[in-house]
């Protein structure tokens, strides 16, 4: 998920072409105080105007408790992007209250309340202790992110490249969105130039359990795509788990063994996961079998 | 309708658009200056867009100076939109 600032028309332009999965349309930190209103503007032409191809656009509203809250959110809910994202998320009563807003805003232009989803990002110490409820309460919600210079702020302490600080909250947020069956997207990596950094980090995301990754430059994309991307072997031993699973659940037998290693339900799911990731599908039995190019 | 005050919207970066506009005197009519990067290619297309506009605000003792670098219409009419809205509820840019 690619951040660009809401009131820089030339990177808005270009969204769809970055290569990103999705692209955030922001109007809050990245936008000075006094240009609020151009942002909002300009999101809403270029939303209307711009092809962004087959990228999923998504636009982080201000806060309700700032003066360009509601605004924001008058404006760009009936745009219906594929998400809002709301900033400093800290407890699921503030979340009702943000639903009961955007429900009554799309009530007004006769939209549906299904189709836009809501990202809430976690950047306090409060937002960390209630995430869980955050994450759970309501269905529209489909994705958690932790802001890492925000949540370093809040708690007093100095952001380091090794995420120390923020070890804990990463790992409390992935249980909650795991344990809410919805995504979970890692905070940004901010050195551009630490191209080494941002991959250690992203693996380290990936290895916890986040689903993707935020970054702040579109040079950081491919590095975060060949992370989360599964490899060729992955997916090939994925692809014949499932396969095998699928000949032995049908002749009744349910743990099995390939390489001498056993196969059971768990590992079954993990490799159904990858395939998804990889778009890769079982193809029937006697079909001409060319799942990996 | 004048514009109440002097108010500007956009940046000098590249495909983006800076307006100024300010009241002029009644029945002084329209006043546009158009400085741009593409102004052979595009010159006529951003007037009338900007015209558009004016005339959907009924906007007529108005001066416009407009300095692009080569600006998208939806950029365009978005920062016209703003230096209007910040003219007539007296938000000061400048």
């Amino acid at each position: 998920m690619l951040y660009i600032p809401g009131n820089n028309p030339a990177m808005i332009q270009q969204g769809g072409v970055y290569g990103a999965d999705s692209i955030l349309l922001d109007l809050e930190d990245s936008v000075a105080l006094n240009q609020k209103d151009a942002a909002r503007i300009l999101i809403r032409n270029m939303m209307r105007t711009i092809d962004f191809y087959d990228t999923e656009v998504c636009v982080r509203v201000n806060h309700l408790g700032t003066p360009f809250g509601l605004a924001d959110l008058e404006e760009i809910v009936p745009l219906q992007p594929s998400a809002i994202r709301y900033p400093k998320t800290e407890s699921a009563e503030e979340v009702g209250n943000l639903l009961e807003i955007i429900e009554k805003i799309e009530d007004k232009h006769g939209l549906p309340h299904h189709v836009m989803t809501i990202h809430a990002m976690i950047e306090t110490a409060m937002g960390v202790q209630n995430v869980f409820e955050i994450a759970s309460k309501f269905p529209r919600i489909d994705a958690i992110t932790i802001g890492g210079q925000d949540l370093t702020a809040d708690m007093n302490i100095i952001y380091t490249p090794d995420g120390a600080g923020i070890d804990f909250a990463r790992k409390r947020i992935v249980m909650a969105a795991k344990a809410s069956h919805i995504d979970i997207i890692d905070t940004v990596f901010p050195d551009v130039n630490d191209e080494e950094g941002l991959r250690k980090e992203t693996e380290y995301a990936r290895k916890i359990g986040f689903t993707g990754k935020a970054v702040i430059n579109p040079r950081q994309i491919d590095i975060i795509h060949n992370v989360f991307t599964p490899t060729e072997e992955e997916v090939r031993k994925a692809y014949r788990i499932v396969k095998e699973f699928r000949a032995n659940a049908a002749a009744g037998q349910g743990v099995f063994a390939i390489d001498g290693k056993m196969i059971d339900t768990p590992v079954v799911r993990r490799a159904e996961y990858i395939l998804q990731l990889a778009h890769v599908e079982i193809l029937p039995e006697g079909a001409d079998e060319k799942p990996i190019t | 309708m004048t514009p109440k005050t002097a108010a500007q919207a956009g940046t000098f970066e590249s495909s983006d658009v800076l307006f100024l506009i300010e009241p002029l005197p009644e029945k002084s009519g329209r006043k546009i200056e158009l400085f741009s990067t593409v102004l052979h290619q595009y010159g006529e297309s951003f007037n009338k867009i900007v015209t558009e506009m004016l005339d959907d605000y009924a906007l007529t003792d108005i001066h416009i100076i407009a300095r692009d670098k080569g600006a998208l219409e939806p950029t365009i009419k978005a920062r016209l939109e703003t230096a209007i809205n910040r003219s007539l509820q007296n938000i000061q840019q400048v």
